[in-house]
Formats: structure tokens, sequence, C-alpha cells
């Protein structure tokens, strides 16, 4: 049916997308009128997405940055103040807790997501029986968790009297913490349900699974490699592309988490800003507090942290991530 | 160990069999993480389903009796009843499916196979939005839209599907287009098919897999979506979808109506398990090339 059509191997998802644009060489295209009306036809087919890049992309990112050099609450016309937005960002508390957050947030899930989705999917390629039920029941969770619904069960769940809590009395925790009114503990939950969603890329690491060649641990095992050597020496290192994928793929997903905090902190990111995440506290400022001006420098802040953060791992790559026409 | 396993309809899992844990302990182990990955959404269907007074007494997943009431009085809990907002997704969500197959396609098509000055600098252009984060864009969007008296009506979620922002979409469909064996276009060139009929006789009904893909996951992603909705259709009630509706529903209503609670959350995921049951190769497969959520 379909899928098996769509022929981009996993393992070079990542590379699909930085290599270069496209297509046949660059060749002068003789001006033939049929040129002209395969180039006419090229925009008439690109103009829905061409208005949609410049009236909904690019004009308002151009406008993003030059909103967040004025001070600008919708109502009255924006008032150029320059560098201010970005001053009074290293100055306010509730936003460098928001920064605290969100990169504790992002730095601790992901990695022990996409080390889930590693785990399980090694285990689960061994030709397994059962093997569809098992990736189904572990994918589903990636499916639901970014719903408003799956936020409402975790504040049943992780409330003092919830489930969890009356799970750890039944173990013998006489009195574990209240999970969402501490604000040691109310960021965890929110990891926790990041994790829990780890099954989509258990599934590219799956379909990367499935494209090493059987021989090369036929081969090790002739010569008397363990699993665990098996795993460092050929499955790990002919993964890393996927890591890379996954990594960058999750972190850039984390910084723009919402819907969880929003919910399960009732819209306030508390307890104490604990869980205020970044977008959150973009949207109470921008949306609540009508502070357009601040929300945009934020904005612009973010862009600049997400893109150093992915050019300096992209950079890192080098080192660690194997690709195997590479190397040849 | 024999190494003469020529015949075997699954050579790899063969190969795979000698090493590492034993299967009978590999099934326990996996089985009983499915169960503690999947309790949640049980305990969810079962919360729903119970007296109130048992949500937090009993950690059992039976309740002592069944109470259908938690749906019934859920339903209307918020004063305007669910069917609206259900009305309000679904509308959303059919409109999102039909922008996002219209406008994506003619885009993937164009990139895929036409010949036209600055394709490459605006494929490049394209791929750099698809890792775009939401808040680059979205305050001088609200804005746009807000003068354009859009907020509070459902052109603010809609409009920017049939103008393709969800670039990942085009990236999917023109990969797929690029696999197409590009003897079919040629024949029908000979045939004297232009670019468009091209499109609509030979390139639309080869792309139903990909576009398919796309459908299931927009349809998906816009059910679920939160943020543009809150922003766009938080104003009033009439115009609340089912996310919306239910994170109001939890910030309004006391402890007493977890059960209530847990029913409407379990319909609102209705759609998304019926979604999974039928298309789940789909989803996976769309995954596995992609790197879709």
């Amino acid at each position: 049916m379909t899928g098996d059509d769509v022929v981009v191997p996993a393992a070079g998802a990542s590379s699909a997308a930085d290599r270069p644009a496209a297509g046949p060489p660059r060749r002068r295209p003789r001006r033939t009128p049929a040129r002209r009306t395969e180039a006419v036809a090229g925009f008439v087919f690109l103009l829905p997405w061409l208005i949609g890049f410049i009236g909904l992309t690019l004009f308002p990112m151009i406008a993003s940055l030059y909103l967040s050099f004025t001070k600008y609450d919708l109502l009255s016309s924006p008032v150029w103040i320059g560098l201010q937005n970005y001053i009074d960002l290293f100055h306010d508390e509730r936003y460098l807790a928001s920064v605290r957050v969100t990169l504790f947030y992002v730095f601790v899930s992901v990695p022990l997501k996409v080390a889930f989705a590693l785990l399980l999917a090694t285990l689960l390629n061994r030709g397994l029986r059962g093997l569809n039920v098992y990736r189904s029941i572990y994918y589903l969770p990636s499916l639901l968790g970014a719903s408003v619904a799956v936020a409402v069960l975790w504040r049943q769940l992780f409330s003092g009297q919830g489930l969890v809590n009356s799970v750890l009395r039944l173990l013998g925790w006489q009195s574990p913490p209240d999970w969402l009114a501490n604000p040691h503990t109310a960021i965890y939950t929110l990891i926790l349900l990041s994790v829990w969603e780890f099954g989509s890329p258990m599934i590219i690491f799956l379909a990367g699974l499935r494209q090493i060649p059987a021989e090369y641990y036929e081969a090790a095992r002739v010569d008397g490699a363990s699993w665990m050597q098996q795993f460092f020496r050929i499955t790990f290192p002919l993964l890393t592309p996927l890591v890379f994928f996954n990594l960058v793929l999750q972190v850039i997903g984390g910084f723009q988490s919402f819907t969880q905090s929003y919910v399960i902190s009732g819209g306030s990111g508390g307890p104490v800003d604990s869980t205020l995440l970044y977008s959150l506290y973009l949207y109470q400022q921008a949306f609540g507090l009508l502070h357009m001006g601040y929300g945009t420098a934020m904005a612009w802040v973010l862009l600049l942290a997400i893109a150093i953060f992915t050019t300096g791992f992209f950079l890192t790559s080098r080192y660690w991530v194997f690709y195997m026409d590479r190397s040849k | 160990m024999t190494t003469l396993r020529v015949g075997t309809a699954v050579p790899e899992a063969s190969a795979r069999r000698k090493a590492g844990l034993p299967r009978g302990a590999l099934h326990l182990l996996l089985i009983a993480g499915a169960i503690f990955m999947s309790y949640p959404l049980l305990w969810m269907i079962s919360s729903s389903l119970k007296p109130e007074s048992e949500i937090f007494s009993s950690t059992s997943l039976i309740p002592s009796q069944f109470k259908f009431s938690n749906y019934i009085d859920g339903w209307t809990a918020l004063g305007v009843p669910f069917t609206g907002f259900y009305l309000n997704s679904l509308i959303l969500c059919v409109a999102a499916v039909l922008g996002n197959i219209f406008s994506c396609s003619l885009a993937a098509y164009a990139f895929a196979r036409l010949r036209f000055p600055l394709r490459g600098l605006l494929f490049a252009l394209m791929l750099g939005t698809i890792m775009l984060p939401f808040q680059a864009t979205i305050v001088p969007q609200y804005i746009m839209f807000k003068s354009l008296g859009w907020v509070g009506t459902f052109l603010p979620v809609v409009v920017p599907k049939f103008l393709a922002v969800d670039t990942f979409f085009v990236f999917l469909m023109v990969q797929f287009i690029r696999n197409l064996p590009s003897e079919l276009d040629d024949s029908a060139k000979i045939d004297g098919c232009g670019p468009y009929r091209l499109y609509f006789h030979v390139i639309l009904p080869l792309t139903v897999p990909a576009l398919a893909t796309t459908a299931v996951f927009t349809f998906l992603w816009t059910w679920n979506d939160f943020f543009s909705q809150l922003l766009y259709l938080g104003r009033s009630v009439q115009g609340y979808t089912v996310p919306v509706a239910l994170s109001t529903f939890v910030d309004s209503s006391s402890q007493s109506s977890w059960g209530q609670m847990m029913a409407m959350s379990f319909l609102s995921l209705l759609p998304i398990l019926g979604f999974f049951t039928v298309f789940q190769r789909l989803l996976m497969d769309g995954i596995s090339t992609t790197g879709l959520k």
C-alpha cells in the first residue's frame, strides 16, 4: 500500500534535509515556449505556498524583529525603545526562571526519551513474535501525549491523592510529596510525560535497525563478540545519524512545549513558576498582558538560541556521527 | 552453531536469536513495560466509570459499580453541551485536511517536477521553515489576524493550511513525487500533456498514498492542537473546540468532578484511537520515513 513506495531510507532522513536543494543539473534553460509555459506553471502551482511564505512567515518574522525593539500593546501604535526589551529580559526574574525551567526540562527529558526509544527499539528488533502489538502499544502515547486530555489525566495521576501517591503508599512510602503542588517536583511530572512519548523516535530507530545488514552481526559473532560489543561496535555507530536526527528534532520540539505546562499548571506555570516553560511565559506576556514587543523579543531570543544550539550540535556531529557513505 | 540458514524466512531474526536475553524473559519485560505504559490510559477509562469517591480511594482498575452518568453529566458540565465543541473540532480538522492536501500537493509538484527560475532558492527557504519554531511568527500573525477581524473565527487556524504553512508535508510529498518514475512524465509530454494536465491526470492520482499520510497526520495534529485554538477560539464558549473546552472544564471545576473530566477526556481521545486503529500502518510508515511525530 503506502510507505513501501516512499523510498526515503530512514537512516538518510537527516541527510535528506541538508542535501542541496533539488533535482536536475543546472543548465541554462533555453527559452522555448514549452519552457516558458513550465516556468509559469511552476509559479501557478507554487502560488498558495508563496503567499503563505511571504504573508505568514517572512513578513511576520521581519515584523517580529521590528516589534521586538518597540513597546506595543495592540491599542496604541508601537513606540521604538531600542534594545530595552532585550535588556529587560535579563532583569526579569520570571523570564530567567522560565529559561531555567525550559533548559532543565529539555535537557533532562530529551536524552531520556531518546535513550528509551533506542533501548526499546533494540529490544524489539529481534524478530520477536507480536512485534506489531508491542510497537503499537509503545507508540500510542506519543500520539496521545500532546493532547489536553492526557494533561488532564496527568493532573489527576500526580495530585496529592492521585493514583501515583496511592500506589506509593501501598508500597510503603507513607508521605509521598504532592507532586504538582511542590515546586521541586512539579517539573518532573512534565518530564515524565515527555519521556512517556518515546514511541515516535522508537519507530524511527526501528526503521533504521532494519537496514543494518545481518552479515555484520554474523561476522561479529564468528569473531566472538558479545551482545554488548555488538551493540556498541555495530548497532550504535550505525544508528548515530538517527540518534542525531532524533535529538535535534526532540530538542526543537521540546522548546515549543506548551499544552502540558498550560493545562497542568492551570495556565500559571506554577507552583512558584516551576513549570513555566518558555512558550507559556511568552503566551502570558504577549497574549495575557498584551506586551507584544516583549513577546517578540522573547521569540527572537528563542530563535537565536535554537539556531546556535542546532549549528553547534551539527559541528559536534563530525566527531560522533558515523555516516556509511562518508567513510568509504 | 550452523550458519547454513539460507532458506529462512526472516534471516535477520534468526541471526540475532542467540544475542542477549532469552526470549521468554524478554517477552515478560516487554509485557510489563507495555502494561506500565498503558496503565494511565486504562486508569482514565476506569476512572470515567467510577463513582467519584472511588477514584481517589481505590487503585483497582475495575470499578465497584459502573457509572455511566459521568458521561451524561460531563457532556453538559460546561453549560453548553460538548456537541458543539465536537462539531467545531470536526469542522476545523476537515478544513485543515483539505487545506493541507490542496496546498502542499500543489507546491510539492512544482518543486519536484517543474523547472522555473529561483527554484533552488525557494526550495531551500521552504526547507528552512520546517524547523522554524511557531513562536517566531505567532505574535505578528496574531496582530494581523486581529486587524483583519478574524480572531474568534476559524479563519486564523484554517487559512494558513490552504497556504501550505505546514511545510513538512510539502517536503514529504516532494520526496514522494521525486520517486515516481519520470518516464511517466515523458510519455505524457509526448502525448501533448502540459504541466497542468500532467499534474491532474498523472501525478495527483499517483500521490494518493502521500496525500493519505498528510491527511491522517493533519487530522490528528489539528484535533490535538491546543495553542492556536486557545489563542484564536478561546474567547467565547460558542467557538470552543474540544481541547479548549476540556482545559476550561479542568480549570473551572472543583475536585468533585474528576469522573466527568476523565469521561470527557477519554471521549476526546476516541477519534485519535480510531484513526490509530484504522491507519496504523500508514502512521508507522509516515514516521519511519520522515520523522513525523
